[in-house]
C-alpha cells in the first residue's frame, strides 16, 4: 500500500500533526493558510492553497486503485438550484455552503451535520444566474460567506452563530456576492457579482475579527484616476467589472491577483467607447492597502460577456514567476508576475473574433466579431471557452488542466435603458439553428508551450472544475452527472460514479483518520468518494 | 375544587385573547396574501396593452430572455414552440402567459422566470411586454388547414407509413417523436421541412440546467460484444453508457465499453418523403391532419 501523503513530504511527520490536529481543532492561523501544503489532510482555501493549484499531495487514492473508489457519504442540502460549493476541510470538519446562502459544518467522516446557517434573504434580490454560492474562508476561529443580499457574515466555526453582519453595499442596486471569500493575514478579501445590472465593481478587504472594511478597490476608475479616460462620457457610473471569482495571493510580494469581469452592458459596446478598464483583465494588487500595482486587460471593450473571472494560477520555474490564466475569450494567456507583462496567448479553444495580435501579443478582435441588429455567430459562444469553474496545476506533470466548452453563438443587439436594479445586457444570444450541438473536453496545456497536450471530451459543456492529485489522477465531473477519475499523464479515464444530477462545482481533497476523500457537490447532493 | 375551578377559568381567559389575536392576525394574512396575489399580478388583462412602447420594448426583452429558445420573432426555434400562433398550448389569454412566464411550464423545459440559471429574471413589467410584444406578432385569424385532414388522416395511418414510428393520440410507433400536439408548437414550414429533409433540423437537447431530458433522436448503430448489429435511436447517453430503442421497439441498455462499435449520427433514421414519395398535395392533407389534432 502506498503512503497517504506524497513521498516528496515526510510522510511520518504529517500524519502526527494530522492526529495531533483532529484532536485539538487549531485555530486556522494566516501561518497555516501560508504553509497549506504541509497539512495535505486539510484543505483550507478555495483552490487548496494560496497558488490556486487545485492540486492536492495525498496519493493514497492513484492511479493504481482508482478504480475502486466508492462513495462514502452523501450530505443533501434540501434545496434546488445549482450547488457551486468547494468545501473546506479543517482538522477533521467540512465546512461548506448551498443555494439560498445555506452554510454548514460537517463530520468530515461521515457527512453528519455539526451545524446548519441560513442566511435570511430579502425577496427582491437581484441573483443574475441562480441563488447560488461557491464557497467560504476559515481564518482563526470564524468562517466567513458573501451572500446574495451583498452582505459579508463572520460566522462562528464552532456553532454557526453569527459573529458580525456587514451590509458591503446596496443590493437593490444589482449588487451580490457569490464567490468564495480569501483570507489573507487578518483580512477577508470579498470581490462582487453584478455584471448584469449595470453596478460599479469593486473588491473590498475586510477586518476578520469586526468586520470593518479596511479597503476597497474600485475596478472601474472614478474621475481622475488612471483609466478613468476609457470610459465614454458617464459610461463609468454603471461600468460593471465585477470580480466574482476567488484569486490568488502571492506571499512573497504580498500581492493579490485577482481577476475581473465584463463591462456593462455586456453585449453592447455603444455609449461606452474605450477600453473600458479595468473589466476583463488581471488585477495585481497591494494586500494590505488595496492600491493597484499592475494590469492586465485580456479582452478590450468587451461585448460577448467574456469576464475573465476565471482562477489565474501562479507557477513557478526556476527563476521565473509567472501567473496563468484560462481565459473565457478561449485564449490561454502566461504573464510575468512581477510586471503583468504578456508573455504568451494561445487559443485552447475555438476562436472566430480574432485573427491577429497587437505589439504585445494580445489577441484583438477582427471585423466579425462585433454584435449586430439582425446577428452575428462568434465563437466561442456567450458562457465562453469556459467560465467560473476552476483549473487545476499539476507540478508533477507540469500540465494546466482546464473544462473547455465549444459552442458558438449568434450575438444580437437588444438595446435596453439603464434602469437601477434591472438587468442591463444591451444584447442576446442564441444559438445557431445550423449550429452543431454543444460539447465540452478537459483539456491539458502545457504553460511552457501553451500547446493542447491532450482532451478527455464530455459529451455537453460541463461546469465542473479540476482537481489533481499527487496520485497521479485528475477528478472532474460532467453535465450528466457522472465523477470521473482520468490519468492526468494521458487524460485516459479510470473510474466514473453516476450521481443523479448535473456537477455545477468544483471537486477537492481531504483526508481524515489516515484515510483520503476526494469530495464534489452534484445536484443537490454533497458527495464523498474513498477507498472501500 | 372551587380553587381549581378559578384557576381553570383564569387560565382559560388567556387562551380566549390569544385566539382572537390569533384569528385577527390570521385574517391579516389573508388579507395579505389575498393584496400580494393581486399585486403579483393575476390580472387577467395586460395592464400594458394599450401603451405603444410596451411591444417595442417587449421585443428586446423577448431577445434576450425567449429567443434562445423561440427563435428570432417567436416562430419557434430548434428548441421552443412558434409564439405567434393565436392558439397556445397551454392557455392563450393574457393571464396565461404571464402565468407561464412566471411559474414555467411543469413537464416541459419552460422554466420558471429567473430559474434557468443563466441570466436575471424578469420583472413583472418586463413580462407584460413581452406579452405586448407576443400579441403585436400573433397571427390574428386562427390558422386554416389548406389541406384536407380526413385525407392526411388515412395517408399517416396508411400509404405514407408515418405511423409505424410517431404516434398520435395514442396510436403509432414509438421510434419518433409523438406528433399529437406538434402543430402547436412548429410553423407549417418547419413541419413541411421536417418531412422533406427530416436531417435538416434533428430536436434539440438543451445543453444546460434544463437539459434534464435529453433526447435528439439521434441515430445510433452498436455492434455487440457477441457481433449483433443494432440499429436505432438514443434515447439517452452519457459519456460511459447508451440507452436506446432499436427498430422494433426494443429498449437497449449498454456500458458503452463493453460494446465492439458504437455510432451515432444526426442523419435521421426517418427516411427524407420527396416528392416522387409524397406529393406536395398530400402533404398539405398530412400537415392539416396535424394542424387538426393540435388544436382540438
Amino acid at each position: 500500500m502506498r503512503a497517504l501523503i506524497s513521498n516528496k513530504l515526510p510522510a511520518i511527520v504529517l500524519l502526527i500533526v494530522a492526529a495531533v490536529a483532529v484532536k485539538t481543532q487549531a485555530q486556522v492561523t494566516f501561518e497555516r493558510l501560508l504553509n497549506a501544503s504541509k497539512e495535505p489532510q486539510n484543505w483550507l482555501t478555495y483552490s487548496g492553497n494560496y497558488a490556486g493549484h487545485r492540486f492536492s499531495t495525498l496519493d493514497q487514492v492513484n492511479t493504481t486503485n482508482a478504480h475502486s473508489l466508492v462513495a462514502k457519504w452523501v450530505y443533501q442540502t434540501a434545496a434546488t438550484g445549482k450547488f457551486e460549493t468547494t468545501p473546506l476541510v479543517a482538522d477533521g470538519i467540512l465546512y461548506a455552503t448551498g443555494q439560498d446562502d445555506r452554510a454548514f459544518a460537517l463530520d468530515a467522516r461521515t457527512g453528519r451535520p455539526i451545524w446548519l446557517f441560513q442566511h435570511q434573504l430579502p425577496s427582491d434580490i437581484r441573483p443574475c444566474c441562480g441563488r447560488v454560492n461557491r464557497g467560504l474562508a476559515i481564518l482563526g476561529d470564524k468562517v466567513f460567506l458573501g451572500t446574495l443580499d451583498a452582505h459579508v457574515i463572520a460566522l462562528d466555526a464552532k456553532t454557526g452563530n453569527i459573529i458580525w453582519d456587514v451590509a458591503a453595499v446596496d443590493y437593490k442596486q444589482g449588487y451580490s456576492f457569490t464567490l468564495a471569500p480569501l483570507a489573507v493575514k487578518n483580512l477577508v478579501i470579498f470581490g462582487v457579482s453584478g455584471g448584469e445590472y449595470g453596478i460599479r465593481g469593486f473588491i473590498d478587504a475586510y477586518d476578520a475579527n469586526t468586520g470593518q472594511r479596511k479597503w476597497r478597490f474600485y475596478t472601474v476608475p472614478g474621475p481622475g484616476e488612471p483609466g478613468h479616460e476609457t470610459w465614454e462620457g458617464d459610461s463609468w457610473k454603471i461600468g460593471g467589472a465585477p470580480a466574482w471569482v476567488t484569486g490568488v495571493y502571492d506571499p512573497r510580494t504580498n500581492q493579490l491577483f485577482w481577476p475581473t469581469g465584463n463591462p456593462a452592458p455586456s453585449n453592447r459596446g455603444e455609449g461606452r467607447a474605450g477600453d473600458n478598464l479595468y473589466s476583463n483583465s488581471l488585477l495585481a494588487l497591494d494586500a494590505d492597502t488595496g492600491k493597484l500595482n499592475w494590469y492586465f486587460q485580456f479582452t478590450k471593450h468587451d461585448e460577448h460577456d467574456w469576464d475573465a473571472t476565471q482562477v489565474p494560477i501562479m507557477i513557478d520555474s526556476g527563476d521565473k514567476h509567472l501567473i496563468a490564466q484560462a481565459n473565457r475569450n478561449g485564449f490561454f494567456y502566461v504573464l510575468d508576475r512581477a510586471t503583468g507583462k504578456l508573455l504568451s496567448a494561445n487559443a485552447y479553444s475555438r476562436t472566430t473574433w480574432t485573427d491577429n495580435k497587437d505589439a504585445e501579443g494580445r489577441p484583438i478582435p477582427n471585423n466579425q466579431s462585433s454584435p449586430t441588429p439582425e446577428g452575428r455567430t462568434v465563437c466561442p459562444g456567450a458562457l465562453g471557452a469556459t467560465n467560473w469553474m476552476s483549473p487545476s496545476f499539476d507540478s508533477q506533470t507540469g500540465l494546466f488542466y482546464v473544462t473547455a466548452r465549444e459552442q458558438c453563438d449568434i450575438f444580437s443587439t437588444a438595446p435596453q435603458p439603464y434602469e437601477v436594479g434591472h438587468a442591463y445586457y444591451g444584447s442576446a444570444y442564441f444559438p445557431s439553428d445550423k449550429a452543431e450541438p454543444y460539447w465540452g473536453a478537459l483539456r491539458a496545456i502545457d504553460p511552457a508551450t501553451g500547446q493542447v497536450k491532450w482532451e478527455f471530451r464530455h459529451l455537453s459543456p460541463t461546469w465542473s472544475g479540476v482537481l489533481s492529485t499527487a496520485g497521479g489522477l485528475l477528478f472532474t465531473g460532467d453535465a450528466e452527472g457522472n465523477f470521473i477519475a482520468l490519468d492526468a499523464a494521458s487524460g485516459k479515464p479510470l473510474w466514473h460514479f453516476q450521481m443523479g444530477g448535473a456537477v455545477y462545482a468544483s471537486p477537492m481533497a481531504f483526508a481524515v483518520d489516515g484515510k483520503q476523500y476526494i469530495a464534489i457537490a452534484a445536484g443537490s447532493s454533497l458527495y464523498a468518494f474513498a477507498l472501500p | 375544587m372551587l380553587t381549581p375551578t378559578v384557576c381553570r377559568q383564569k387560565k382559560s381567559s388567556f387562551p380566549i385573547s390569544r385566539r382572537v389575536l390569533l384569528s385577527i392576525l390570521l385574517g391579516l394574512l389573508a388579507l395579505a396574501a389575498l393584496l400580494s396575489s393581486s399585486t403579483v399580478a393575476q390580472e387577467s388583462r395586460n395592464p400594458l396593452s394599450t401603451d405603444p412602447k410596451a411591444a417595442k420594448a417587449g421585443e428586446f426583452e423577448f431577445r434576450i430572455n425567449c429567443a434562445f429558445c423561440h427563435g428570432l420573432g417567436a416562430r419557434g426555434g430548434g428548441r421552443g414552440p412558434d409564439l405567434t400562433r393565436a392558439h397556445k398550448r397551454h392557455g392563450d389569454s393574457d393571464a396565461d402567459l404571464f402565468q407561464n412566464i412566471t411559474q414555467g411550464i411543469p413537464g416541459t423545459v419552460m422554466p420558471a422566470n429567473g430559474t434557468n440559471g443563466q441570466g436575471v429574471g424578469m420583472t413583472d413589467d418586463e413580462i407584460w411586454q413581452i406579452i405586448a410584444y407576443l400579441r403585436s406578432v400573433q397571427v390574428q385569424s386562427p390558422l386554416k388547414p389548406i389541406g384536407n385532414p380526413a385525407h392526411g388522416k388515412d395517408l399517416f395511418y396508411g400509404d405514407a407509413n408515418c405511423s409505424s414510428c410517431h404516434m398520435v393520440e395514442g396510436k403509432g410507433g414509438r421510434l419518433g417523436p409523438d406528433l399529437s400536439s406538434v402543430a402547436t408548437a412548429r410553423t407549417v414550414e418547419s413541419l413541411i421541412e421536417s418531412v422533406r429533409n427530416p436531417s435538416q433540423r434533428l430536436a434539440w437537447g438543451l445543453t444546460e440546467s434544463t437539459k434534464e431530458f435529453a433526447q435528439e433522436y439521434e441515430t445510433v448503430t452498436v455492434v455487440t460484444a457477441d457481433g449483433q448489429k443494432l440499429k436505432g435511436v438514443t434515447l439517452n447517453e452519457d459519456r460511459f453508457t447508451l440507452q436506446m430503442m432499436d427498430t422494433t421497439e426494443q429498449i437497449h441498455l449498454f456500458e458503452k465499453d463493453k460494446l465492439r462499435s458504437i455510432q451515432t449520427s444526426r442523419k435521421s433514421m426517418m427516411p427524407s418523403y420527396d416528392l416522387t414519395i409524397l406529393s406536395d398535395h398530400d402533404l398539405d392533407d398530412i400537415v392539416a391532419y396535424l394542424l387538426n389534432v393540435s388544436t382540438k
